[in-house]
């Protein structure tokens, strides 16, 4: 990524001699190639997560013992051990089997690899919790638009995946977005298993620079302004897959309490002329 | 779409009309508690049926237990000519032998329900178009366009866009209906079609419902709208505590009704 250094040396130029601005532009390609590592953390396990999310919320909804005991399972285990120890598990565990270190491709091309456990890791983590948030969803879905479309003869899938499924994704993209962002400031758990994302990159920086507080309020910083990236596209998202709930003016008790305040403001805009 | 059968009132031709839906002896219990009592009913062709009853008296329990959205505990189910093949499960209820074939029956079945159920995430078109494209595997264009006459015909024209929730409740029911009319079915359920509505919002469902029984639809009502009922049944059936109490014309059904239990009820209705 020549343009880094690009950056780089216009900014140390322009901060010539004065610190902490010239340790900043010095070791900005460092910190934005951090950046970019957190960014694909984020990212990847976020698809991926959502896409377990889904065969598990369907488990953990059923009423056979043999679809929601395991699912159940699988989402206490997650939602109740700290990241930190799954990473390990993941990245230090996995290593103790003799048969899966002889596996071949699996061992030297994913599990021995950081950057692969920590994606697998935080794509199993996020889809624990973005499994509940569906099953949440699903279950609050009132009654009767399942009766009607049952009623239309709609088959088990097609009421799922043409009904339930996006009316349910409508519901939680709120706290799915939410989410992603808790997802954001987890992944900084990678740096423990060596891998240099942004907080990783910091700590690096710091053990040259001995400049811990400024290295270490320049990454949140970073932090946030990356959040407020994803806070804005999934606002952004919000408003064009939800527009039946921004179309129109409900009672207050009928709007999902998580889009409140937007719809609050929105009529104090349109009252005032 | 359907074209009204011109009928001579003298003359009976009942006989000649094919047999739309057919319910033999159908019980519904709820542990020891037996909600329908073995009710049987005939509806032909452009029969347009109307049940009352006081609340509890198990008249949405019956029309929810035709389309199997609550399973029966017995009886048997028909559908021009084709039966509902049935199985007991372990609740003792009967569920469908065969799941596509209920598919295919619910498909052929409208239902519109009290509370309208349309689909809040979907627009007015979405809503319609869904059924079509999905079950009866229409084109999207096919199912659009037959969206669109649909809506014009319950009077929504150029609210496709509309959601669901930006309109009146009369306004819903009428693209429940329309939703339902979607699929061409053969038999149109009403489920208290205008009771969760405001009372100014009535007629215009009650409109759009006259106007379906004129085109020689086969309807079965359950209400609370003595007028209507008697406006525009073939038949009236009362139901009391899961029996059929009195089935008759809707004029002698309101005119000379035979039990005390029916007299009690139409004069506490005036």
């Amino acid at each position: 990524m020549d343009w880094l250094w690009v950056v780089s040396d216009w900014l140390q130029a322009l901060a010539a001699g004065h610190e902490p601005w010239e340790s900043y532009a010095r070791y900005f390609p460092q910190l934005m190639q951090g950046v970019w590592l957190t960014l694909q953390l984020v990212v990847l396990s976020g698809i991926a997560g959502f896409i377990l999310a889904i065969p598990l919320a369907l488990m953990r909804v059923s009423d056979r013992a043999w679809l929601w005991v395991p699912a159940y399972s699988y989402i206490f285990f997650f939602r109740g051990t700290p990241l930190l120890v799954q990473i390990f598990l993941v990245y230090y565990g996995l290593s103790q089997f003799e048969w899966l270190r002889q596996s071949g491709w699996l061992w030297n091309e994913v599990l021995s690899h950081a950057y692969w456990c920590a994606i697998i890791t935080f794509s199993l983590h996020t889809a624990a919790y973005i499994a509940e948030l569906f099953r949440g969803a699903l279950q609050s879905i009132p009654k009767g638009e399942v009766e009607a479309a049952r009623a239309l003869g709609l088959s088990h899938r097609q009421q799922y995946s043409r009904i339930l499924l996006p009316r349910a994704f409508g519901m939680i993209l709120p706290a799915y977005g939410n989410e992603v962002i808790l997802m954001l400031k987890g992944s900084a758990l990678a740096s423990t298993i060596t891998l240099l994302d942004l907080m990783g990159a910091t700590r690096n920086v710091i053990a040259r620079t001995y400049m811990t507080l400024e290295f270490f309020l320049l990454a949140g910083v970073l932090y946030l302004l990356i959040a407020a990236v994803f806070i804005g596209l999934f606002r952004v998202l919000e408003k064009a897959y939800n527009a039946h709930q921004h179309a129109v003016r409900l009672p207050l008790n009928q709007i999902d309490p998580q889009l409140r305040d937007e719809h609050l403001r929105q009529q104090v805009k349109e009252d005032r002329p | 779409m359907t074209c009204a059968i011109e009928t001579d009132p003298s003359e009976d031709v009942s006989a000649k009309k094919p047999l739309r839906l057919q319910v033999v002896d159908l019980h519904k219990r709820y542990g020891d508690h037996e909600v329908l009592k073995g009710i049987s009913l005939t509806a032909r062709q452009g029969d347009v049926i109307s049940i009352l009853g006081s609340s509890g008296s198990g008249k949405s329990t019956f029309l929810r237990c035709l389309n199997l959205l609550e399973h029966p505990s017995q009886g048997e189910i028909h559908l021009s000519g084709e039966q509902l093949r049935l199985k007991p499960n372990r609740h003792q209820e009967l569920e469908a032998a065969d799941r596509k074939q209920l598919e295919g029956f619910r498909a052929r079945m409208g239902f519109v329900f009290q509370n309208f159920n349309l689909w809040p995430h979907l627009n007015l078109l979405e809503n319609l178009a869904l059924a079509p494209t999905q079950v009866l595997r229409l084109s999207k264009a096919e199912a659009r366009d037959r969206a669109a006459a649909l809506l014009k015909r319950v009077g929504l024209s150029g609210k496709e866009k509309a959601y669901p929730l930006q309109l009146s409740g009369g306004q819903q029911q009428r693209v429940a209906i329309a939703r339902t009319l979607a699929m061409e079915p053969e038999v149109l359920l009403f489920d208290e079609p205008t009771s969760a509505l405001d009372p100014e919002l009535v007629n215009e469902v009650l409109g759009v419902m006259r106007s379906l029984a004129e085109e020689g639809r086969t309807m079965l009502i359950v209400t609370h709208e003595m007028r209507f009922a008697r406006d525009v049944s073939s038949e009236v059936i009362f139901l009391h505590q899961g029996k059929v109490e009195e089935q008759a014309s809707p004029e002698a059904f309101f005119t000379q009704p035979n039990s005390t239990r029916l007299r009690e009820f139409l004069s506490s209705h005036r």
